[in-house]
């Protein structure tokens, strides 16, 4: 198990790597220039030339993208002199429209980002969970068959449709639930829900029924397996067969796209975050966007991609302990 | 792509009944089947209908007497900002699905249009995916050791890109070539591992059968063996696959445009359409719903074909 980890860990650190040299090199070929956006429309070419040389534009691609990656761990020094500031570890480099660190505003939007992901998906959870089983075990009945016409119905919806049609509904008509703002979980939890409540409904009716369609599958499989019937045979009540020995094998596959979905998720979901206007990172990201921040767009990125490998990892490492056939 | 518009001409003998189904061949067996489901039926009728719609995009909206760059100023009412006359967004026999605010363009000139390209966008983009995966995933699966291990971990590379994040990125520095062709670029670029392991899993099992064996025996290279005996026989899987990629598609090409980084106006797109209209779902919604009803019902119909077909085709799920 320790080697399994070290040898995964080692992956995790090559497929990040990977992609920071992969999206830099993109990002510098790309004929979009930052220098020339810092510098302002009454921009001389003398005053470009110098601008560049602060960015650290003029260097060859390989020794800014050294320098970048250097950074990340070591930290960077900007500036000469007494404008100079330390930018410590992990260091993604400074925002050229805030002129802050990448990171501090990774880490100031964050609680928006994943509170709006963890609080979806345990909407999502419940209700694809609820209705996948619900249909596996009521299979072939009308029970079944609406389930599944909601679940279909409700994926094909495009997300804008269900936020707006959430905001005119609930905010605008019915005046259930104010238009959504951020509150911090710890100042007083209950508006934190409330106000987060509509775009939970609106990301979760997205993902759930994906879950409702792939546990019905599974669970159907699951409960057709021989240690069901023997389990039955003996006498072991149908509710202890169905959670212990049917949800058991029938939920594995739904970690995997679980792990993956809450990993693309914990970094920002840029359109529901932009029609609720939640200032989270997917927000932070569209409006670095706009200005060719650059290194946001690179920060976000890798964080992005950070969450999605460590969640697959996590979820890889749960397997062992949610199926027992798997030993690593 | 071609597979998801099998000609409607077969109707009538599918009501025949399973008894005769022994003598048919294994494509009329799977017709049959989708023919008998009524979910299946409905996505695939919608599925022809909305092809057939997005090809004639042209004519038909020169029936509607509009084309879909076309101003209508008369159309719009300049003393409430530009909103439609009439009720419903101006719906009527001048303009079938009304027009839109402030220019007066035709709606179902736009719409057709904006099929058309949002579309074309998903199946070029579905096209450029499954042959990518279908050859990466056979090439894996067949000759195994360092092919198989250098394509496996390019799969989990592109799988760890943030793909959404990526490719709004990419949209949005990219120059103004073709935006249309860009845009099939960049969403095809991450969808190719998906297929991959769906064909690797499957020429997996499939490379130790009796047949192959023979083949090999037989003298047969491995490019015959390939396309003869493997391909054959993974392209059940891969059709029920490619048929449940398209939705998804759609959608990604319509938030890319909703977020202003996809196709650009005046072309229209259906979730350019969206973005645009979305600031008048109070005031004229009409506008609003028409782009997203079509949006919703490709993204059905594609889904309820696809999922039909996998029952079909591909019974466990392509997990072998």
């Amino acid at each position: 198990m320790i080697l399994y980890l070290g040898r995964r860990l080692l992956g995790v650190a090559g497929i990040l790597l990977a992609i920071c040299a992969i999206t830099f090199t993109i990002f510098y070929l790309l004929p979009n220039d930052p220098a020339a956006a810092a510098c302002g429309k009454t921009c001389s070419p003398e005053r470009l030339v110098e601008v560049k040389a602060a960015m650290g534009l003029d260097k060859p691609v390989w020794e800014q993208f050294f320098v970048y990656l250097l950074g990340i761990f070591a930290g960077r020094d900007y500036g000469s002199g007494a404008s100079a500031t330390h930018c410590g570890f992990p260091c993604l480099g400074y925002s050229y429209e805030y002129s802050l660190p990448v990171w501090d505003l990774l880490v100031d939007r964050l609680p928006v980002s994943v509170s709006l992901a963890i609080g979806s998906a345990v909407l999502w959870l419940v209700l694809g969970l609820g209705a996948g089983i619900t249909s596996a075990l009521r299979k072939n009945t009308v029970v079944d068959k609406i389930l599944t016409v909601l679940s279909v119905g409700a994926a094909s919806l495009p997300v804008y449709f269900t936020s707006i049609m959430l905001i005119w509904g609930v905010v605008r008509t019915a005046g259930l639930l104010p238009y959504p703002a951020y509150h911090n979980l710890t100042d007083n939890p209950l508006s934190w829900a409330s106000n987060l409540l509509l775009p939970w409904t609106a990301l979760a009716l997205l993902y759930a029924a994906q879950y409702a369609r792939q546990s019905r599958t599974s669970m159907i499989e699951a409960m057709a397996e021989p240690y069901i019937r023997t389990a039955r045979a003996k006498g072991m009540p149908a509710l202890t067969v169905t959670v212990k020995h049917g949800l058991r094998s029938g939920m594995t596959p739904i970690l995997t796209i679980f792990g993956m979905d809450l990993g693309g998720l914990l970094a920002g979901a840029v359109i529901t975050e932009s029609i609720f206007g939640l200032p989270g990172i997917g927000r932070l990201f569209y409006d670095g966007l706009l200005r060719s921040d650059q290194p946001v767009i690179l920060g976000v990125t890798l964080l992005a991609a950070f969450f999605i490998v460590v969640a697959n990892l996590l979820v890889d490492v749960l397997y062992a302990y949610v199926d027992p056939r798997v030993r690593y | 792509m071609s597979t998801t518009t099998t000609e409607p001409a077969a109707a009538p003998v599918a009501a025949a009944g399973p008894a005769k189904a022994s003598g048919r061949g294994p494509w009329r067996l799977v017709w049959d089947q989708l023919w008998a489901k009524g979910s299946a039926r409905f996505g695939l009728i919608m599925v022809v209908l909305l092809v057939l719609m997005a090809v004639l995009a042209g004519p038909l909206s020169a029936l509607g007497g509009w084309n879909a760059e076309e101003f209508d100023k008369r159309a719009v009412d300049a003393y409430l900002g530009g909103l439609p006359k009439g009720d419903f967004g101006g719906v009527g026999a001048r303009h079938w699905f009304g027009v839109e605010p402030a220019t007066g363009r035709d709606l179902f000139a736009r719409v057709l249009h904006g099929g058309q390209v949002s579309l074309l966008i998903a199946f070029v983009a579905t096209a450029v995916v499954v042959v990518a995966g279908t050859l990466a995933g056979i090439a894996a699966g067949y000759f195994g050791g360092r092919i198989d291990s250098l394509l496996s971990r390019l799969m989990d590379l592109t799988m760890s890109f943030p793909s959404l994040i990526f490719m709004i990125a990419m949209m949005s520095v990219a120059r103004d070539v073709n935006r249309i062709l860009l845009m099939t670029v960049v969403i095809g670029l991450f969808g190719w591992p998906g297929v991959a392991r769906v064909v690797r899993g499957q020429t997996l099992s499939l490379k130790h059968r009796e047949y192959v064996e023979a083949a090999k025996v037989g003298g047969a290279r491995s490019w015959r063996i390939l396309t003869r005996e493997i391909l054959p026989n993974v392209s059940g899987p891969i059709i029920a696959y490619t048929t449940l990629l398209i939705p998804g598609m759609i959608a990604t090409e319509a938030a890319l445009s909703y977020l202003g980084v996809g196709v650009r106006p005046p072309t229209p797109s259906w979730g350019q359409m969206i973005a645009e209209s979305i600031v008048f779902y109070e005031t004229d919604p009409t506008y609003f719903l028409i782009p997203t009803v079509f949006l919703f019902v490709a993204v059905l119909a594609f889904t309820l074909l696809g999922d039909a077909l996998r029952d079909i085709l591909d019974p466990k799920g392509g997990r072998s």
